[in-house]
């Protein structure tokens, strides 16, 4: 296995949503400076937007909302845990993103004047613009990842981060790859590196049991949290799991984003609405729960009383764009959106940042507690961020880190960091027998299901623990036979960091908060007065998560007290007629 | 570089990237596909030149048929999920 060395002088790790950003706007910044983009894929079809987005969750247009208003109710919406300043960072510049995108021939929808035709799904304010037409976002990204003189480079996992002295402090040094294809091992230096690697979609097994089922790009295995873990980062809110509603079995969504604003609405199975907000939100994925495990469930999605015509432009989008399988999928069941309803279920849990609060701790310019390493996207703990705020996280970090480069050399590493890591990656593939990656990954997250799923159990999280702690002894027994297994034996082992990151958060916090998301059956009551504080886990000097508590920054825009318990009241109280 | 593991057994599943390999270029060089499948599960065939699915790790997303140029690829559902 030869080393091959590359230096830049800022990397972009990660070639989905915010990463693309990070390195055009660094480039457009600084054209003299070399960026590298490189992901684990290819960066043409990359991420969470591989086959485009039907709609922007959270813009923040003129006339339709304000900053102001968006903080407030992303507040409320997060129980209050948030930096409203990174929520802030983003909403004062989600309108110039949009239109941004638009001039790079993104297709939003307008209405006949050519105003954004934006539609109301959350709780209080409108925020959604639907993408009828998203479908090739991508295409347009990558066309100005190349007009930029951005450089790419694909199928490069990357495995750890270089973290560097610098005088009595430490700063990002680089970190380390391995080529998936040839299974070569490659070392980049690099003065900045910004993180963009997405959720940690593989942590919850999909209740198919099928590993590559998952609502996330299965891409993204939590990779950015493992190695911003190890690097010695503050991770964030990690007991705030991500848990989505979708379709049951398909494991995508149905989309509530796009089917509300037409008319489409979420229903038991006596066809009664039960919530007053399909948007996601912890609050309203307990009810959805508690619906579908009460004796009212399962849960459906109502179409079927809608026209005709406006079926089919539903059908035009989700069968189309983002998940365009949907289709197939329905197709198969014998299910038409004319007359059937689609049944509904609760994804795995995973880590995110853009749909929860789970993730890498960033303040407004995307800077993580490392200094010169930026999280940015679904990787960072921005709560509800979707994939506008990685667009605009991706753009901060990439214009901040060109500032924080001037006049810094490479930072200095210990060449023993290399090699222990050379000889971690490398091991399943000169072991001569042992595990095949997908069962003991496939263990993993059953595990991950039975202990970790909300309601969660101090007692079942105990065991978890042990169960993790048996994993990693499996750990040292992975057998890879090409470089491919390697990268999934690799991905095993930063599913494993997450699960135990995430059960020592969930520990942790001995109150119930975010409804479902982190709801514990044996500490039941929300607790503001110990408990209104964020949760981190950082590297402990034992090499096991260590959690603290740190407070939440004053807000930019005070809540009053009959606006922070809004998103408690969403059930439905008497039945409206469906 | 593959070495056959002593202490495990091949698992089988049901091929769900169907290709039709009378209308597949790959033989003549073409790797569109391959290059754009996001967990890399797309090999070319030794033997025939021809692309095929080669680990059970699909995610149904689609860019390896909408970016065919010869429309030779059918994604299907895997079977645990239909």
């Amino acid at each position: 296995m030869e080393t091959r060395h590359i230096d830049v002088d800022i990397l972009v790790i990660g070639g989905g949503t915010a990463g693309p950003l990070a390195a055009i706007k660094a480039k457009q910044k600084a054209p003299q400076l070399k960026v590298l983009l490189l992901d684990k894929a290819n960066v043409k079809r990359a991420g969470a937007i591989a086959e485009g987005m039907d709609s922007v969750n959270n813009a923040i247009i003129p006339g339709h909302a304000t900053p102001e208003q968006y903080v407030k109710e992303i507040t409320v919406a997060n129980d209050g845990i948030v930096n409203q300043a990174a929520i802030n960072a983003y909403a004062v510049r989600s309108h110039d993103m949009i239109r941004e995108l638009d001039g790079w021939g993104v297709k939003f929808e307008k209405d006949e004047t050519g105003d954004y035709a934006v539609k109301k799904v959350h709780h209080l304010g409108a925020y959604v613009l639907p993408m009828p037409e998203g479908y090739d976002i991508k295409k347009h990204v990558f066309k100005q990842i190349r007009k930029a003189g951005v450089e790419v480079s694909n199928r490069l996992v990357t495995t750890r981060l270089l973290v560097g002295e610098d005088g009595p402090s430490q700063r990002i040094a680089g970190a380390m790859a391995l080529d998936s294809r040839s299974g070569g091992f490659v070392v980049i230096r690099a003065k900045a590196v910004v993180l963009c690697t997405g959720a940690a979609g593989r942590l919850g097994l999909p209740s198919s049991g099928y590993l590559f089922g998952t609502y996330e790009n299965p891409t993204n295995a939590g990779d950015g949290y493992s190695m911003a873990y190890h690097a010695g980062a503050e991770l964030s809110g990690l007991e705030c799991f991500q848990i989505n509603p979708l379709i049951k079995d398909y494991n995508g969504p149905a989309c509530a984003y796009v089917t509300g604003p037409f008319g489409g609405y979420t229903v038991n199975a006596k066809g009664e609405r039960f919530i007053k907000s399909d948007y996601w939100s912890g609050q309203m994925m307990l009810e959805f729960w508690r619906e579908l495990e009460g004796g009212n469930g399962p849960v459906f999605l109502k179409l079927d009383h809608l026209a005709e015509e406006t079926v089919t432009k539903i059908e035009n989008v989700l069968h189309v764009t983002e998940r365009p399988t949907r289709g197939l999928f329905h197709e198969g069941r014998g299910v038409d959106y004319r007359r059937d309803l689609v049944e509904m279920h609760i994804s795995e849990i995973g880590l995110c940042g853009g749909h929860s609060a789970s993730g890498v701790w960033v303040d407004e310019h995307a800077r993580t507690t490392v200094p010169g390493l930026y999280a940015a996207g679904d990787l960072c703990n921005v709560a509800h961020n979707y994939m506008l705020g990685a667009f605009v996280f991706g753009k901060i970090a990439g214009e901040d880190a060109v500032d924080f480069i001037a006049g810094k050399d490479f930072a200095a590493f210990d060449a023993g960091e290399v090699e222990a890591e050379r000889e971690r990656v490398f091991a399943p593939l000169l072991r001569a027998e042992g595990l095949p990656p997908t069962q003991v990954e496939y263990k993993l997250r059953r595990m991950v299901n039975d202990y970790l799923q909300p309601p969660k159990v101090t007692a079942k999280m105990e065991i978890g623990r042990k169960r993790f702690a048996e994993i990693r002894e499996d750990i040292g027994r992975l057998k890879a036979n090409n470089p491919h297994e390697l990268m999934r034996a690799i991905e095993v082992q930063a599913i494993l960091d997450c699960a135990e990151m995430a059960a020592a958060a969930s520990l942790y916090r001995t109150e119930s908060r975010w409804g479902l998301y982190h709801y514990r059956t044996d500490h039941e009551e929300r607790n503001d007065r110990d408990w209104f504080v964020f949760v981190e886990v950082r590297k402990g000097a034992d090499g096991r998560p260590e959690c603290f508590k740190r407070p939440v920054p004053p807000y930019l825009y005070p809540i009053a007290d009959d606006e922070r318990d809004a998103y408690d009241r969403l059930r439905v109280t008497a039945p409206l007629a469906a | 570089m593959t070495a056959p593991n002593p202490s495990a057994i091949a698992q089988q599943s049901a091929v769900t990237v169907i290709v039709d390999e009378g209308k597949c270029i790959a033989d003549k060089g073409c790797r569109i596909c391959v290059d754009v499948c996001p967990t890399d599960i797309l090999v070319i065939d030794l033997g025939n030149g021809k692309v095929r699915m080669a680990y059970d790790e699909c995610w149904y997303c689609l860019p390896c048929q909408h970016d065919c140029p010869t429309q030779a690829i059918r994604v299907e559902i895997p079977y645990l999920l239909r």
